[in-house]
């Protein structure tokens, strides 16, 4: 059998200024794997490229609203401006990659997959994520990671008051300086294997940060298992 | 939910489109408050000319009958005029607002008052925002700055008077996006202080505590600051004078805001998308207000400028 190379088909172009979200999540919907799409005129507007599916390349020209790419379960989805509330939000596995900031929730509730933010994000990155890889470029908000059961939050700016407050078992990585850590958040010690697993992260998202500079957090685990000293209480 | 958005126009060369541009604006925040709304409009040549003052009552009065009774109480020369826009009735005099506002509220015994100063011009009321914008003929204003509010009513009825901005001392706006949870205790403290109320509405309690504030001496980053220590609950306000627009978020910034600023303007909305089609957007500088942060911008002074 041979392979023979191909050119990447050139990308569909959807111009918003003339068809709706609705109409064009359900051209994503329905694309074929391996295609490439881009899409012109977002001027904010909410819901684009929701709950995609296929294997598709899906690059946006200018700023997004609330949910971008949310539920993403393959492919890319790649804004070139800022996103709003609730990017990438409930996303399953494949990347989500925003190359300006991002409001509050990025990645919130995430089960999988990668989140790529280049530049700031606002409150709560990250919160209730439950497997999801989120990389920032510059800084997040408050209340980043609340509740975080699974995954990695790798930032390359500082963090927010409450970072990690009432945190499970995901592991947020910090290369400027953290506000406040929240209830049962701790610093941890950065062994081999983390500075590995950061390194890894940083490449996937082309950043070109050193694992060395960061600091590693994590759940003290004094929150969630019951304690027999409380037993009075109930 | 509830939806703002504001502008503060820097480049006179603008003011001519402030109406058109907050129009704009106006059409992408209706979703978040499809049932009433309001709009405070500064430096309009039509709603507040020069040496004017007005008032907004809510009011299905005869225009032209009211008119003749103001023109019967007032000095010569005050030229009252009246304008009714649906629930919102526009009255102008050259009188001092205090005055007119007086002879307004003897015209209309029991009429909300809904606006005042000799700046601004306030219009509310039930219905579609854009159709409201309309009717107020929005896209023909000039002005130097104005704020704009759909309402989704959570804390009290869906009425022309309960739709934002709350302005209870002239030149003075203020729109909420939230909602307080103490507002009863301090409507109570206020009014032992001695400050009338025209509601049980919660965005009105911070009306009238900023204004009381401001009263006792505080500019109005001061007021805001002090409000933060004061209320609980959730809010995202904007706040207009006559020659300043500010904007504060509660604590943990639960409701919206962005903001995007150039030499020509400043503008805040709950969504970006509110802001996509101001001119020079693409070079804007575009950041959400920090939590807790009192944000202020002052109108250029011009020269040789009244207003």
């Amino acid at each position: 059998m041979t392979l023979i190379a191909t050119d990447a088909p050139a990308a569909t172009t959807v111009d918003l200024a003339q068809s709706s979200v609705r109409e064009l999540n359900q051209l994503l919907h329905d694309a074929a794997d391996g295609t490439s799409w881009t899409v012109a005129s977002p001027v904010g507007s909410h819901n684009i490229a929701v709950g995609i599916i296929a294997d598709i390349d899906v690059t946006i020209e200018g700023n997004v609203g609330y949910y971008f790419a949310g539920m993403h379960q393959t492919g890319t989805a790649t804004v070139h401006g800022s996103a709003g509330v609730g990017l990438a939000e409930n996303i399953m596995s494949g990347i989500v990659h925003v190359t300006g900031d991002a409001s509050q929730s990025t990645g919130a509730t995430g089960h999988g997959g990668l989140v790529i933010v280049d530049g700031n994000t606002g409150a709560r990155c990250g919160i209730s994520m439950k497997g999801v890889d989120i990389v920032v470029g510059g800084s997040i908000g408050h209340a980043s990671a609340f509740m975080a059961q699974a995954g990695r939050l790798v930032v390359c700016g500082d963090a927010g008051e409450a970072l990690g407050d009432s945190i499970y078992e995901a592991r947020i990585y910090v290369r400027g300086e953290v506000a406040s850590v929240g209830a049962d958040c701790v610093e941890k010690e950065m062994r081999p294997e983390h500075l590995a697993e950061l390194a890894e992260l940083l490449e996937r998202a082309g950043r070109a940060e050193r694992p060395e500079e960061f600091r590693r957090y994590g759940s003290a685990r004094n929150l969630y298992h019951f304690k027999v000293d409380n037993a009075g209480s109930y | 939910m509830c939806g703002i958005a504001a502008l503060q126009i820097r480049n006179p060369a603008l003011r001519a489109d402030l109406g058109g541009l907050m129009h704009g604006m106006l059409c992408e925040i209706v979703e978040r408050g499809p049932d009433s709304a309001g709009l405070a409009l500064y430096g309009s040549e039509r709603l507040t000319p020069d040496g004017s003052s007005a008032i907004t009552v809510i009011s299905d009065a005869d225009p032209a009958a009211l008119a003749t009774e103001l023109r019967a109480v007032l000095p010569d020369g005050s030229e009252p005029t009246v304008v009714a826009y649906a629930e919102s009735v526009l009255v102008n005099a050259q009188v001092e607002a205090s005055v007119l506002e007086t002879v307004v509220r003897e015209a209309l015994p029991g009429a909300s008052i809904i606006g005042r100063g000799s700046h601004v011009a306030v219009l509310k009321g039930v219905g579609h925002p854009v159709e409201l914008a309309d009717t107020y003929r929005l896209t023909e204003i000039s002005g130097t700055q104005g704020l704009s509010h759909t309402r989704m009513a959570t804390e009290s009825a869906v009425t022309a008077a309960g739709a934002h901005p709350f302005t209870v001392a002239e030149d003075l706006c203020l729109v909420h996006n939230g909602s307080f949870s103490n507002h009863a205790s301090i409507r109570r403290w206020l009014r032992a202080e001695g400050v009338d109320f025209d509601s049980e509405n919660d965005s009105e309690v911070a009306a009238r505590y900023i204004a009381w504030r401001m009263t006792h001496g505080d500019d109005l980053k001061t007021a805001l600051e002090n409000l933060q220590g004061v209320f609980d609950g959730f809010y995202t306000l904007v706040v207009t004078t006559a020659d300043s627009m500010a904007v504060v978020r509660d604590p943990i910034a639960c409701k919206p805001a962005i903001i995007a600023e150039t030499g020509d303007w400043i503008a805040m909305a709950s969504e970006y998308r509110a802001l996509a089609a101001l001119p020079g957007i693409d070079d804007a500088r575009i950041f959400e207000p920090s939590p807790g942060v009192v944000y202020t911008w002052a109108l250029p002074v011009l020269e040789g400028a009244t207003r």
